[in-house]
């Protein structure tokens, strides 16, 4: 969800360590948000097993009643708002592209630390890869 | 609640994960760029544009992208989603190329080929870390005690446990 939506008014700003705290803050709310959203999911447990003994509404509710849930949840609001602001001073081809593809490789970081996934080489790999697909193909 | 493999049913939602996202916001964009220039001045505006078809469209697309993220992220590692999810865009742009017949420059064909390596080595790997038993019984503990209060109908007995021998 972070392609840039057209419609919006940019200006250009030159000065480079605004333009790396713009795009860090969103990089790091949308990473915090990805992380609380996943811890939850994982508090929570199987879905799709919630939704076959409770249905839909007690699935809706497991997910609704946690807070983990709810803190991703406004860091991911938090993230799209940042963005919207960073896409309003920088250069539309430049921040899209630039968090979309670094909160990759920091949900990679985030993950290993805070969720305890094991990010082995292949997944280390897959980060970096996609990050630098990510970044040419949205350029 | 360690799965190796993927059900067919668990494939369609991480597809659904990987076309919806892009497919959401193609239709937003194409949306907002029907409309006149929107400025904060004037929010009605914004409201306005939510009931658009291609704005609404790409709402409900995002909707069930977001339904479909978190449960994948429910039986799978946040670092096995989001590389599907990054796939997605892959899936746009072919279909663009092929459907729409829209030319690739060879920068983005050199990043369709980078996604589709990163994702191919991934999805190598087990979905979901495998987690300690006393882990797995914490939430088997919490899942009982939900279901005593009546939030839940039955314990959790569909974790697969793996007890120390």
């Amino acid at each position: 969800m972070t392609l840039p939506y057209p419609g919006f008014h940019f200006d250009l700003h030159h000065d480079s360590w605004v333009n790396a705290a713009m795009i860090a803050a969103v990089v790091l709310c949308s990473t915090a948000g990805e992380v609380l959203t996943a811890a939850a999911m994982k508090s929570i447990g199987d879905l799709d097993v919630i939704r076959a003994h409770s249905g839909l509404k007690g699935a809706i509710r497991a997910v609704l009643t946690c807070p983990l849930f709810l803190g991703g949840v406004s860091f991911l609001a938090l993230a799209f708002f940042s963005l919207l602001f960073a896409l309003n001073h920088l250069n539309l081809s430049l921040a899209g592209p630039a968090s979309a593809s670094l909160t990759l490789v920091t949900n990679a970081v985030a993950g290993k630390i805070f969720l305890k996934e094991n990010v082995d080489r292949r997944r280390w790999a897959a980060a970096v890869l996609v990050c630098v697909g990510v970044y040419l193909l949205a350029h | 609640m360690v799965h190796h493999t993927l059900s067919p049913r668990q494939y369609l939602i991480l597809g659904l994960v990987a076309v919806s996202a892009p497919l959401g916001d193609s239709c937003l964009k194409r949306g907002m760029a029907a409309m006149p220039p929107i400025s904060l001045a004037h929010p009605g505006a914004l409201i306005a544009a939510v009931f658009t078809p291609w704005i609404a469209l790409g709402i409900v697309l995002l909707i069930g992208f977001f339904a479909s993220y978190l449960t994948a992220l429910s039986w799978a590692d946040l670092t096995f989603v989001l590389p599907a999810t990054a796939f997605g865009n892959v899936i746009i742009a072919l279909l663009s190329r092929f459907w729409l017949h829209e030319a690739i420059s060879l920068e983005r064909w050199a990043g369709i080929v980078l996604i589709t390596i990163g994702v191919g080595f991934v999805a190598q790997g087990p979905p979901m870390t495998k987690k300690p038993v006393h882990e797995i019984l914490e939430i088997e503990e919490r899942a009982i005690a939900a279901s005593a209060l009546g939030e839940w109908p039955e314990p959790a007995s569909h974790i697969d446990r793996e007890l120390p021998r």
